[in-house]
């Protein structure tokens, strides 16, 4: 469980978050939507424990990550906005490296990053160095690094960007299993209909506030718009938000 | 702990797989700098021997009108020979280059000798051309000495003694032992090992920190639950040993390059066995963890590969510094020079080199001094890591 309690964060006379509060649950899939620069970013960043608010707290599995930075970060699994990963390693010597960092064994991350190479069919580049990986089979690898400790939360920032039609659909039921498993899944995007054919609950936040969360359904119902579109559109147009 | 040395583990051979920062760090520094050293000493070597012994031919206009003066030169291996041409010709061609120096005894040198006269000779040289200067250095000693061998008879003559010429006669007395002179030309040596040392530093940890963020792989990283400073140690820890491997691998190249310089024809010796090699290695060591401390804390404060490279470029002449100063200055050694690094290292080579003894209170400041300042870079360095920013 991932839960936002009143974050408040400025960055010089920019304000980023204005009071943000939203909880995402386990076994579901929680869609952090909103337009450029609504502060989704900045929101992952205080719940990865990267950077700190100035007011309010984030809590991981119900542990303020205030307390205990380290042991936040040890039950989640980040993948971020720009997830590079190591060129001059194979993928399969990166997943391990992110294992042996987060104190598995050298044989324990091993057989795990066989097991996730598996899981996410990546046995064909394996052992190839990363250099020269397409956009997908670097997402791939960077998904199961984020993973190789097994972590009950999962964050990832927009990660559909730039990939083709199967990998989206690969990563679709991947978080759907991930989801039935229990898994907590929170991610971000400003496209609406990736959000919606994903999520089981969305939170819609524009100008560093949570403008509406809920259900698909329910925010139609709330905005009365005929699609989630229009809903998002009319969501954050009222923060000034462009979508 | 086990984080630390899983960074470490990772950075190390990550670079050690890429091919080309091998080829900088690992090959340019510790090959190219003991060539380039060795070049430089056997040009010097070679200017120094130039004109020495060897007979030298001496392009003359009118060599005909001073056959004494012909014969004392040839005593002295210098022959002269005709030039064929006039004043002019022997400008142009002494500015040309086709000659290094063009000598001129005017028609009437004969006459003004016999009438004891001032008989001026006149030299055509360029000065600003550094080649064959020891050959024009001996040819000018020994028109002097016989302008003063004429001198002396013409006072003779006169009946007056020749001492009355030298009231005050010089003699130097050189104590230098040949050790000791051949110190001022490996006074360069710890200016190319520091720098080899230092290059060989850079890459690794400009990739690690700025060229970590820069490629987008940092923020994954930072998500882990390790401390920062296992992470940072990690890098830093890479970047020392990339700079140790260099610092073994230039004192071994430049040892067995100087085994075949030949200083003894300069007069010169040094201290040169494979013990003095490893001992300037290890008093070198120290510098290790400032070099890496120094190359982390500004690609850590660089927002940019490219901002990382520009600091690196300047940052790098930090430790070559002490060591222009030494060279300008020539300080004698004392507990407060011993406390600067690199300059404390470049003392206690030179001592080395020299065959003389270390004080044990010079090699415990000096390696006192070098780890107290390498805590402090590294410990802002770490501070720099720390901060929220880092990110950008």
């Amino acid at each position: 469980m991932i839960e936002a309690r009143g974050l408040s964060k400025r960055f010089g006379a920019v304000t980023a978050l204005r009071e943000l509060s939203f909880c995402a649950a386990d076994s579901r899939i929680t869609g952090l939507l909103g337009p450029n620069g609504a502060g989704k970013s900045t929101t992952l960043r205080i719940l990865q424990t990267l950077i700190t608010a100035d007011a309010g707290e984030a809590l991981i599995d119900g542990q303020s990550t205030l307390a205990d930075a380290l042991a936040a970060r040890a039950r989640i699994g980040v993948l971020p906005h720009s997830a590079a990963i190591y060129a001059g390693l194979t993928a399969r010597e990166n997943i391990i490296y992110f294992g042996r960092l987060c104190g598995l064994s050298r044989a324990a991350a091993a057989a795990r990053a066989t097991t996730l190479i598996a899981q996410l069919d990546i046995g064909d580049i394996a052992d190839r160095r990363a250099k020269g990986f397409s956009q997908g089979q670097r997402l791939k690898t960077a998904l199961a690094r984020a993973m190789v400790h097994e972590p009950r939360n999962l964050m990832l920032d927009e990660p559909t960007n730039g990939l083709d039609v199967p990998s989206v659909r690969m990563l679709r039921a991947l978080l759907s299993q991930l989801r039935d498993a229990g898994h907590c899944i929170l991610f971000s995007s400003h496209v609406m209909h990736e959000v919606a054919s994903l999520c089981d609950d969305i939170v819609v936040i524009a100008s560093g506030r949570v403008v509406a969360s809920g259900t698909p359904e329910a925010l139609l119902a709330q905005t009365g718009a005929a699609d989630l579109e229009d809903a998002f559109v009319q969501l954050t147009a009222d923060s000034g938000g462009v979508a | 702990m086990n984080a630390l040395l899983t960074v470490f583990a990772k950075e190390f051979f990550e670079n050690l797989r890429d091919r080309r920062t091998l080829l900088t760090t690992l090959l340019l520094g510790p090959v190219f700098m003991p060539l380039m050293f060795s070049f430089m000493t056997r040009t010097i070597i070679n200017r120094a021997m130039d004109g020495s012994d060897q007979p030298v031919t001496v392009a003359t206009i009118n060599a005909a009108a001073a056959p004494n003066l012909r014969e004392h030169l040839a005593a002295h291996g210098v022959t002269l020979r005709d030039f064929n041409g006039d004043a002019a010709a022997a400008r142009t061609a002494v500015s040309g280059g086709g000659e290094k120096l063009v000598l001129e005894i005017p028609q009437d040198h004969a006459e003004r000798i016999k009438d004891g006269d001032a008989a001026p000779v006149l030299m055509y040289l360029d000065s600003s051309n550094m080649d064959k200067r020891g050959q024009i250095e001996r040819v000018e000693k020994l028109l002097q000495e016989w302008s003063r061998n004429i001198a002396m008879q013409r006072l003779v003559l006169r009946g007056i003694d020749p001492r009355i010429l030298s009231p005050m006669p010089l003699q130097q007395i050189d104590v230098s032992t040949p050790a000791g002179r051949s110190v001022l030309l490996l006074g360069m040596l710890s200016f190319f090992m520091v720098v080899s040392m230092f290059a060989s530093g850079i890459g690794v940890a400009i990739d690690g920190t700025a060229g970590e963020r820069e490629r987008g792989s940092l923020e994954a990283l930072l998500t882990l639950p390790v401390p920062r400073e296992a992470l940072l140690g990690g890098k830093l820890l890479a970047t020392a040993a990339f700079m140790s491997i260099a610092l073994v691998l230039t004192t071994t190249a430049l040892n067995v390059v100087l085994g075949r310089i030949g200083l003894e024809q300069l007069g010169m010796s040094a201290n040169l066995s494979s013990t003095t090699g490893i001992a300037m290695a290890a008093i070198l060591l120290p510098l290790v963890p400032v070099g890496a401390g120094l190359l982390t804390l500004v690609a850590c404060f660089a927002r940019s590969i490219r901002e990382a490279q520009a600091w690196v470029g300047m940052v790098q002449l930090v430790p070559t510094m002490p060591l222009a100063f030494v060279t300008m200055l020539n300080p004698t050694p004392g507990p407060l020079l011993m406390c600067v690094p690199s300059l404390s290292q470049h003392l206690l080579i030179m001592k080395l080199l020299r065959a003389e003894a270390l004080a044990p209170l010079d090699i415990l400041l000096s390696v006192g001094s070098s780890l107290l300042i390498a805590t402090l870079l590294i410990g802002v360095a770490m501070r720099l890591y720390r901060r929220e920013s880092l990110l950008g």
